[in-house]
């Protein structure tokens, strides 16, 4: 789930790391991946620690506001990397020796993580904040007593539209089936949530291992596939494809969803019944990091509600920050499906990692985009 | 004396030849080697690697459907090489025989696409291609059609920005070769009758093979290896090998099938050329 917001470095970035996949095939080879890096990094340590905080983030995930005033506030200098998938940034935690002290991980792969053995416990003591987060964000089954990671932004992925175009769309994920529509429809590049849409469309759960269940699901993405313009990612494909006009219907992450709508009045997001995803991304610390207490003192510093609401504001996710919600601008309260019903919330469902099956998944998604 | 002038010789020669040497080992060699031994390996379920010897890594390249994908990614890379050879050809000719005093203009010309990255030129493609894009707008503007045309996302998207992003690699070995042909041999071969379409054939293609064979493999190894087009005019809706090696590092965690499919693409690839240049090499001494 490609979160940028800046649209030239994220693109680029991303573009770049895919260049580089030939090199950086071999950079990730060349490091004996190693499932325990530096235990001996300096954590845990008790001495005052150097001013300095290496996080590591999806590309443009913060506010500009962010990092400046926790600079300001602690004196402690923030050096920031980036990353564009779950995956790259567990291939370089497991290559060892990246010396991050915050990263990013969303849920599933928190609990990729927590198998794994590379994330350092957080002491819940230096991070009072965590109190400011609703309890509906607390001990999601990825981490159910929030020993390893906090919340830091969640959403919802859903269809955003051109409402001028084809009308009002009722909660469904058929117009994304529909012939209507033919050579007007983008789905996420992304196996689990283009999956998880044909399954949700009939009436499974995203985290199904049932081999019939997924066969029917790959039969619908096959079906769906003559109908589609491509498989795009959300921020810097679906999003400004609907937008120019290329798409009428996108598979998109809400956010980049809100930020179309802010650009185009004349666009909608709707959230499909029976079933949608429901994404959280987390705040961690990886084991081996060198500055744990600044990686606490920043954790606490996201989870400050004014820090929250800007970071919200600026992003266009949702914000798991309850003390934050009052201090959100009603631009952004007033967005379709930004605050839940119960009824709407009820049918989201959350992505968990399937461990041997991933590869299941995998090989149908190439079948689909090959056939 | 003249042991000594020797020895002075191979001294320098392995003082230059060392930088070299420890570049192409450390960077190449030993990536290489890792990415042969990881293919024998056994993926963890969470990513990382068990080293063993472990031949299903090889055995899934077996699989219909990813053979299917090697297959068709041999067939876009061969049109692409012939495309690139039929459109780069005349223009290496016009340039090394007619260019005159343009010569270096005409080629430095060729290469400005190089100043700019791959990825933004791919880009740019996007922008102009795309559905309110300054193709379309031409397109309607000219009342060649009245409504935008599907020109991105499709198949020959891809072939296009292909052909485009490979085409200088065929051009500048051609010319190399074409550079040095000796005019007069056209000359005698007319005035001894031949045709000009017999004198091209029997003269000028053969003693330009060099750089036919250079730039069909320029061209032709990377487009086998090639992504990124696939991804960004092809809207993912083609997969070629390198996008299935590409899922295996980030998406499927399965660096051992990942590291298998990159060695069966390499050693299908040094096959093809030692085919080739064998074939194509025999058959230009049959020419001569």
């Amino acid at each position: 789930m490609a979160r940028e917001k800046s649209i030239s470095r994220g693109d680029f970035l991303k573009v770049v790391g895919a260049a580089g996949m030939a090199g950086s095939t071999l950079s990730i080879l060349a490091c004996q991946p190693n499932t325990n890096p530096q235990q001996s990094g300096g954590g845990g340590g008790s001495g005052p620690e150097e001013k300095a905080l290496n996080f590591y983030n999806w590309t443009g995930y913060v506010a500009k506001s962010t990092i400046p005033n926790f600079e300001k506030q602690t004196g402690i200098k923030v050096t920031q990397d980036y990353y564009t998938s779950n995956e790259e940034l567990l291939a370089k935690l497991q290559a060892g020796g990246t010396g991050y002290d915050v990263i990013v991980p969303s849920d599933y792969m928190v609990g990729v993580m927590i198998k794994s053995e590379i994330l350092e416990p957080l002491d819940m003591s230096k991070i009072p904040n965590f109190k400011n987060i609703g309890e509906d964000f607390k001990g999601l089954p990825y981490d159910p007593d929030n020993e390893y990671s906090v919340p830091y932004q969640w959403g919802t992925t859903g269809i955003l539209y051109n409402k001028k175009e084809i009308g009002k769309l009722g909660e469904s994920w058929d117009p994304m089936w529909d012939p209507e529509f033919k050579g007007k429809i983008g789905m996420l590049n992304d196996v689990r949530e283009t999956t998880g849409a044909a399954l949700y469309r009939l009436g499974y759960s995203v985290n199904t291992t049932d081999p019939d269940q997924l066969d029917e699901a790959e039969a619908a993405l096959k079906e769906q596939k003559p109908l589609l313009r491509g498989y795009f990612d959300s921020y810097s494909g679906n999003r400004p494809l609907v937008l120019n006009g290329d798409l009428l219907l996108g598979h998109n992450f809400s956010g980049d969803a809100y930020d179309a709508l802010s650009r185009d009045p004349d666009l909608d997001y709707v959230i499909p019944k029976p079933g949608a995803t429901r994404w959280t991304d987390n705040m961690a610390i990886p084991k081996g990091a060198e500055h744990p207490d600044n990686a606490h003192k920043f954790i606490n510093y996201i989870l400050n509600a004014k820090v929250g609401a800007a970071l919200d504001s600026y992003l266009y996710f949702n914000t798991p920050n309850e003390a934050a919600l009052p201090m959100l601008p009603d631009a952004l309260t007033k967005l379709p499906y930004y605050t839940l019903t119960p009824e709407v919330e009820n049918r989201l469902q959350i992505i968990q990692d399937l461990g041997e099956v991933t590869r299941d998944y995998e090989r149908r998604f190439t079948e689909v985009k090959s056939a | 004396m003249g042991e000594e002038k020797g020895r002075g010789w191979t001294f320098g020669l392995v003082g230059l030849l060392t930088p070299v040497t420890l570049w192409l080992g450390l960077f190449f060699l030993v990536p290489l080697l890792f990415i042969l031994a990881y293919s024998f390996g056994t993926s963890g379920v969470y990513g990382g690697i068990t080293l063993g010897f472990n031949p299903g890594n090889y055995l899934k390249v077996f699989d219909p459907l990813y053979l299917e994908i090697i297959v068709r990614t041999f067939i876009i890379a061969l049109i692409n090489t012939f495309l690139c050879l039929a459109l780069g050809y005349p223009l290496a000719y016009f340039i090394a025989l007619k260019g005159g005093s343009w010569k270096n203009t005409l080629i430095l010309l060729v290469m400005i696409p190089f100043w700019t990255s791959l990825l933004l030129r791919a880009y740019a493609w996007v922008v102009i291609l795309s559905g309110n894009g300054i193709a379309n707008r031409v397109l309607q503007f000219l009342h060649i059609t009245d409504h935008p045309l599907t020109l991105i996302f499709t198949p020959q998207a891809v072939l296009m920005g292909m052909v485009y992003s490979y085409l200088p690699f065929m051009i500048l070995p051609l010319y190399a070769a074409l550079e040095k042909f000796d005019v007069r041999l056209k000359e005698a071969a007319q005035d001894l009758g031949a045709s000009r379409w017999h004198t091209f054939w029997r003269i000028t293609f053969p003693l330009s093979m060099p750089g036919v064979i250079a730039g069909s493999i320029l061209v032709f190894i990377p487009s086998a290896g090639e992504f990124v087009i696939p991804n960004l005019l092809g809207g993912s809706r083609t997969v070629m090998t390198g996008n299935l090696i590409q899922q295996q590092f980030l998406q499927a965690r399965d660096w051992a099938f990942g590291s298998a499919l990159s060695m069966m693409l390499a050693g299908l690839l040094v096959g093809a050329i030692i085919f080739y240049v064998r074939k194509v090499g025999a058959e230009k001494l049959e020419g001569v």
